[in-house]
Order: C-alpha cells, then sequence, then structure tokens
C-alpha cells in the first residue's frame, strides 16, 4: 500500500526562511508520488506549529510524516510526540535536518534551497519504507554504584542512598575522604575540611542503604543501563575490621616504614598503618608491597603483638560481583607529576613543596601539627614565595587549561601562613587573578589588605638553592623589572590532571576522554554531567579541575541523573535493532564475530538478535555478504533510496 | 564563460560525532560549499562498501565517509571495522580506475564544526578540476 507522508517545513523565523524557499521546498516535495500533503510554518516547534501537524495528519489521513527543521537531537522527540498524539507511530517520523546542515552554512538561497529540497526528499524516501516499532521495554535494577570515595563521590552515594536506593561505592584506596581530607582549611569561608568533611564520611559508613567497598577496584563493566554487573577486586587488607580495636601495637614493632601518602611523603607510614585518625572504615591495613614477607619466618611482628587475632596472613583478594542499574563515576584528581616540573626544584629541594604538602603543613593533624616549619631544618620559614600557574595555562610545555582552583588555594595558604608566621612575608607570583564564585574575590581582597600578601604579577624562570636558601628569579611584568628573592620555602600551585590510573580504567570502560584526560561529557552545555552511554554519569575533577562547592553540585546533579534510572519501573530501548532475514542467512557467523555488543549468535545455524543487547550501530548489515542482516528502518534499501534522492537530477 | 563544475558529494556522517560536529559547524555559523548532502547513518561502521559504489552508480562525483575518531566510537569499535573496510574500498576504487580523490574518509568528533567544514571545502577544491565522474555512473 502507498504511504500517505505529510512534509512540514519549519521557516524557525529566519534561521532557516533566510536562506532557504521553504515554500519552494514544501511545493516540491508536494510532486512526490508519496507526499499527501505539504505547508510551511513559521515555528513547527511552538504549541500551534505542533497543532498544525496533528491535525494535517488527522485532517489528511498522514500515515507518516518529515519535519524539514533543526537537528533532530534538538526536536526529534517533540515531532514524534506529536505525531503519537495524532495517532501515528513515532517512528513514522522523521527529521530532515536543513537548518544546522544547509541553511546555516549556506548564503546563496538558490543552492541551498536546492540542498534543502534533496535533503528533505532523501528523509521523504526513508520514511516510506520506514516500519512502525514498540520500544522495547527492558527491566531496571534498582541499585546504584559509585565509583571513587572523594567528596564527589560520597555525595552522590549519600545522596541516591537517602532517596531510599541501595549503593554500592568503591574506593581503591583504604579510606574514603578523597583529596578533601588532607586539607587543612576550605575557601573562602576558612572552614576545617576534616570538621565538614568527617560527619559525611561517618554517614557513609553507619548508612544502612551504602555497601562501602574500600581497597576495591572496579575492574570490569558489562551490560547496559539499567543492567550493568561491574566486577570489583577486593584487595586483601590482611586486618579483619570487625576484631580490630585500633589498639596501635602493631604499628609499634613494625619494622618497615615507608613515605607516607596521605602526608604527601613529609613523614613515613609503616607497613601496616591506617591512613589517618578518622579513616573509614576505621581499620588498619597491611601494605604488602611493602611488608617484608607474610610468612611468619620472614617478620610476623604484628601477629604476634595482635591480642584480639585480627590479623590474618592467609587472607586473598575477593572478586565480588554486583548487578547495578546506574553508575556515577567519579574518580578525582592527582596533582601534576613533579617529575615535569624540575625548572622550579620540585623534587630536589626539600623546601619546594607542592599545595597539597603545604595543606598537610597547615593541617592541625599535619606532620607538624599546624606550625609551619621547613621540611629541611624544621625552622619557621620568614620568607615564602607562593607560585601560581605552575604547569597549567602552558600551552606549550605542559597543559594548556586553567586549573580554576589555584588562584583561591594559594590566596588562603599565603593567608594561612601569615597566620601562622604574623612577622613572615609572603610573595605570590601569578598571572591573573580567577576569582569568580560566590565570595571568592571578597576573599582574595581580603588576603591582599588584610594581611598584607604581596602580589607579582609575572612568572617565575629559575629557583636553585643557595646558601641555605632558596633562590627565586622572577619577572614583575607590571613594574617592567627582574626579581630576585632570596627565600625561605617556596610553594608550587601545580596544574590538576585527572587521577593516576583514571586513563586506563576509562579506556578499560570504554569512557571517551577528553583531550586533556578528563572524563567527556556528553553535551559540554546541557549534559554536563552525563557520558554518553546512557546510564553512567560523571561527578567531580575527573570531568574537569572544579572546588569543592563546584564538586559537591555536580555529585548531586549526577545522583539525580542516576536516581532517574533507578525510579522507572522500566526503562525502553530504541527499536531500531538489527533484524536476521532467515531465508538469506546462511550461518556464517561474521555478523557474530563483528558485533560490539555481543548480542547475535547462532541458532540452528542462523544468526539470531538480541534485541535488549542491540544497540542498532549496523555494522553487522555492513559485514553481512548477502545482505540477510539489517538495521530496522535504516536498511540498505533505505540508503538507496536516500542515495537516490540526495544525487537528485 | 561557461559555468563552473559544480561537484556532487555524498555524505555519510555518523550520527555521534561526525553529524554532530557538522551540526555544530551550522551552530557556530561557518561556511562550507552547498555540494555536499549529508546522509546520516548510525556508525560509519554501518556504511557498507554498496553504499558508496551506488552513490557513484547514482552520479555522485565524489563520495566522504565520516566517523568518530577511532578509540572513541559510540558503538565501541565500529569505527574499527570502518577503517578496515574503508581500506579496501580505496584499493578497490584505484583498480577499476577510478581516481582515488573521489572518494574520502574522515575522523570528525562532535566538537570538530571547524575540521567538518575544512574537510568540505578541501574536497569540494579537489574535485573540481576532475570533472564529472562518468566512469561508474548509470544512465537512469
Amino acid at each position: 500500500m502507498k504511504k500517505r507522508t505529510g512534509v512540514f517545513v519549519c521557516h524557525c523565523g529566519i534561521n532557516i526562511a533566510g536562506t532557504v524557499d521553504v515554500k519552494n521546498v514544501a511545493e516540491e516535495l508536494m510532486k512526490h508520488s508519496n507526499v499527501a500533503h505539504s505547508e510551511d510554518y513559521v515555528y513547527m516547534c511552538s504549541d500551534p506549529g505542533q497543532k498544525l501537524i496533528e491535525n494535517s495528519i488527522k485532517e489528511h489521513s498522514l500515515d507518516s510524516v518529515v519535519i524539514a527543521c533543526c537537528s533532530p537531537n534538538l526536536h526529534e522527540t517533540t515531532f514524534r510526540n506529536c505525531a503519537k498524539a495524532a495517532g501515528i507511530n513515532e517512528f513514522q517520523c522523521e527529521i530532515a535536518n536543513i537548518r544546522e546542515q544547509c541553511s546555516w552554512v549556506h548564503k546563496d538561497k538558490l543552492k541551498a534551497t536546492e540542498k534543502a529540497k534533496k535533503i528533505t526528499h532523501s528523509t521523504v524516501e526513508r520514511v516510506v519504507k520506514n516500519k512502525s516499532l514498540e520500544p522495547i521495554s527492558i527491566p531496571v535494577t534498582r541499585r546504584g554504584l559509585v565509583i571513587g570515595g572523594g567528596i564527589a563521590g560520597i555525595q552522590a552515594a549519600l545522596d541516591m542512598a537517602n532517596s531510599g536506593y541501595e549503593v554500592v561505592l568503591v574506593e581503591k584506596s583504604p579510606s574514603i575522604g578523597g583529596h578533601m581530607i588532607q586539607l587543612s582549611e576550605t575557601f573562602p569561608t576558612l572552614d576545617c575540611s576534616q570538621c565538614i568533611l568527617t560527619p559525611k564520611m561517618v554517614e557513609v559508613s553507619k548508612h544502612p542503604k551504602i555497601k562501602l567497598l574500600t581497597y576495591s577496584e572496579v575492574q570490569e563493566i558489562t551490560g547496559y543501563v539499567g543492567n550493568f554487573k561491574a566486577k570489583i577486586l577486593k584487595k586483601p587488607t590482611y586486618v579483619d575490621p570487625t576484631k580490630c580495636t585500633l589498639c596501635d601495637e602493631c604499628i609499634d614493632v613494625c619494622p618497615i616504614v615507608v613515605p607516607n601518602e596521605f602526608d604527601l611523603g613529609l613523614t613515613g607510614r609503616k607497613a601496616i598503618y591506617i591512613p589517618f585518625p578518622q579513616a573509614i572504615p576505621a581499620t588498619f591495613t597491611l601494605d604488602i608491597a611493602n611488608c617484608p614477607g607474610l610468612l611468619p619466618i620472614a617478620c610476623g611482628k604484628c601477629m604476634d603483638v595482635c591480642e584480639p587475632e585480627a590479623i590474618n596472613y592467609d587472607m586473598k583478594p575477593e572478586i565480588i560481583e554486583e548487578e547495578i542499574g546506574s553508575i556515577v563515576l567519579a574518580t578525582g584528581y592527582d596533582l601534576y607529576d613533579k617529575e615535569n616540573m624540575k625548572e622550579y626544584g620540585y623534587g630536589k629541594y626539600a623546601d619546594v613543596l607542592d599545595g597539597l604538602q603545604f595543606e598537610r603543613l597547615l593541617s592541625a593533624s599535619g606532620p607538624t601539627m599546624g606550625e609551619v616549619l621547613r621540611p629541611s631544618d624544621h625552622k619557621v620559614p620568614k620568607e615564602v614565595v607562593f607560585i601560581q600557574c605552575v604547569g597549567s595555562r602552558d600551552p606549550e610545555l605542559h597543559c594548556a587549561y586553567c586549573s580554576k582552583i589555584c588562584c583561591m588555594y594559594t590566596a588562603k595558604h599565603a593567608m594561612l601562613y601569615k597566620h601562622h608566621v604574623p612577622d613572615g612575608q609572603a610573595y605570590i607570583f601569578y598571572i591573573d587573578i580567577r576569582s569568580g564564585g560566590k565570595d571568592y574575590e571578597e576573599f582574595v581582597q581580603r588576603a591582599k589588605e588584610e594581611d598584607g600578601l604581596v602580589y607579582l604579577r609575572g612568572k617565575v624562570s629559575k629557583i636553585f638553592e643557595e646558601n641555605g636558601k632558596i633562590t627565586v628569579w622572577g619577572a614583575d611584568t607590571l613594574a617592567g623589572k627582574d626579581i630576585e628573592i632570596n627565600a625561605d620555602m617556596v610553594v608550587l600551585a601545580t596544574a590538576m590532571r585527572p587521577a593516576k590510573g583514571a586513563e586506563e580504567f576509562a579506556k578499560k570502560l570504554k569512557i571517551s576522554l577528553d583531550k586533556d584526560g578528563f572524563l567527556s561529557e556528553a553535551h559540554p552545555k546541557l549534559k554536563p554531567v552525563e557520558s554518553v552511554t546512557s546510564g553512567l554519569f560523571f561527578a567531580g575533577a575527573a570531568q574537569a579541575p572544579k572546588d569543592i562547592p563546584e564538586a559537591v553540585a555536580q555529585a548531586s546533579g549526577a545522583a539525580s541523573k542516576a536516581i532517574i534510572i533507578l525510579s522507572q519501573d522500566q526503562l525502553f530501548h530504541s527499536p531500531m535493532v538489527a533484524k536476521v532475514s532467515l531465508n538469506l542467512c546462511t550461518g556464517c557467523g561474521m555478523c557474530v564475530d563483528v558485533c560490539p555488543y555481543d548480542s547475535l549468535s547462532l541458532k540452528d545455524n542462523k544468526a539470531e538478535v538480541n534485541e535488549v543487547l542491540c544497540e542498532g550501530c549496523g555494522t553487522c548489515s555492513a559485514t553481512c555478504l548477502r545482505a540477510a542482516i539489517e538495521v530496522k528502518n535504516i536498511t540498505p534499501v533505505q540508503i538507496y533510496e536516500m542515495i537516490d534522492a540526495s544525487v537528485g537530477g | 564563460m561557461a559555468e563552473e563544475f559544480e561537484p556532487k558529494i555524498i555524505a555519510f556522517l555518523c550520527k555521534w560525532c561526525s553529524s554532530a560536529g557538522s551540526d555544530l559547524a551550522g551552530v557556530s555559523r561557518m561556511k562550507y560549499p552547498p555540494n555536499v548532502v549529508p546522509i546520516t547513518v548510525m556508525c560509519s561502521g554501518s556504511v557498507s562498501p554498496l553504499y558508496i559504489f551506488n552513490a557513484f552508480q547514482k552520479g555522485a562525483d565524489g563520495v566522504l565517509v565520516s566517523g568518530c575518531h577511532p578509540g572513541d566510537c559510540h558503538y565501541i569499535q565500529g569505527n574499527f571495522y570502518a577503517r578496515r573496510r574503508i581500506a579496501l574500498v580505496k584499493e578497490l576504487i584505484e583498480y577499476i580506475g577510478l581516481e582515488p580523490q573521489r572518494f574520502k574518509m574522515s575522523w570528525v568528533s562532535a566538537a570538530e564544526g571547524k575540521k567538518y567544514t575544512q574537510i568540505i571545502q578541501e574536497f569540494v577544491q579537489e574535485l573540481k578540476p576532475l570533472g564529472p565522474q562518468k566512469k561508474l555512473r548509470r544512465e537512469k
């Protein structure tokens, strides 16, 4: 039976009509033997525009429609719903993109009109061969997974759990808390970081809906939105947290001392350790990489002294499999590798520190109990140079982007230094001061005015040690002169990078990254927490450098997106999936081999499609030598007709 | 003066990257010649060599296949299959005596509106001196 297609050409004000003769497009398409009705209208997406389509469908007994308008990414859903409301199947509605791919990129009205006709004609050819389809319903596993236990991951997990959904929170280190727990005070209020974070950490540990897996790593994620399966490796801590009483006896006898990660190497820790006193879970971890051996013959001192017999050398790595419906990825950041900053003597001189090390020095629970002392000789530094944009905003040698938080934390560092050492002098080298954010600019001004910080606009060329002092050579570009400062300590505001290992992890999970290695969101403005994989969301500094309030806000955003999935009774999957013509299929299995989703298999020597797994990419269709498999509503026959229309006369 | 030859180009764009990149070119109001008519497919991996030869038979002067960058395919690995298949298409095109410049494969991400614009501009310039493609064209 011949189809009765309606063609609706939108002016989009002058966005389309300015370059394309829309009336001419509508008239031309009316000549097509399948087109029963065509018209143009100023704004098809407006309410009257939608009404016009609905009424036309009924009045002219249309069974399919083509809307020639903007990109299908914008109004495809609007018009498909409109078709549905008028009583025709939503998959009988297709969009001809004559704005982004035509009117906006051309100037010659005659040529643009000809092209718009071809695009619309091609879409008509497609829709006349479209079949009515029903979305495929799939069940939802109502549990969430959060990867990363920093502030973003903690917030996302709490929001999901407090909405009533079970959450699995996976953290690779022995405790949750991330980098935020290492900080001393936070800008612009000078809240103590630990004081505001630990209540959330405790809430996580006590929450009946949160399953916390620390010292664990997600190894594999399979499945699809609503129905993911995660394979999680739980590394052995060799300490049973239910028996450990945190008596510290094991620490006293352990003979091994290694740099303490929590204090960024400013102190040492034993091979058996608790990362910091408020660690969640509150238990010890035996770091097997540094332990002389698990055999009692090698050492065994910790086990000997452990009265509650919490230490178990026979603990084995465990693979935990979890079924979940949606995922929030919050893998965080690390600072730019010091290997890259040799010109600033970072890693060479003990008194050249990075921002996180300085946080530890300032912290009341830090290695110096909050006293600012030089790591080299434990003397109070009287002159400290802070350098911003170390590795950031340097497209030639380092990272092209702005790490965003350094202007603020450097102002905070210098301010806190002055609070600790009132007779000391703080110098800050900067390129620009970027203090956008609520109360941020006021904070920087307060630092300048009340604490007498000296801001020097310019870069530092060289740092070297001389007579126990650290000499800093730089330029003051506002005064137009060279500067030499004989400092006691230098603090570098190094660039924020995606967390170490995050890149390999993203590759394993098939998540795309941007040019800098941060997680790539589905749309930079309208889908800032979504990945292109449905059911997978982002939060925190893993997506881009951001401060605590932004990370928390994004985490709540990602959590609510994840909850939208978990709260559904069922999800719907596009029915544009592969279909096998059994009489043509010879069972060669080539389609089975190329399917990226393992949705094809051979049954009775014929290919069979698992419609729930199939994403409709069509790789199978291009591979099949006998044209025995095609994707519904974008079949080779449709494409050939579209080519014909697109080439035109 | 005779009117300048305007090549007809069919561009198979994957929905997720190249079609979105082409949308971005529009949103950014970049300009390129109107010689190209896009056909959006789900994935560059779904572009069968038959589509390409069908376009030439119908009278296209040039064919472009554009997908996500290798490693960034929305469908995990569809564009790797496209890349392998396209390498064979190129050989076949040379074998049958068609000018190899008439066929192009590119990787354009959703953020690369400018790249898409440049590719179309260049492709049109490269096709102009070749004149109409008659070798595979079937008269209707």
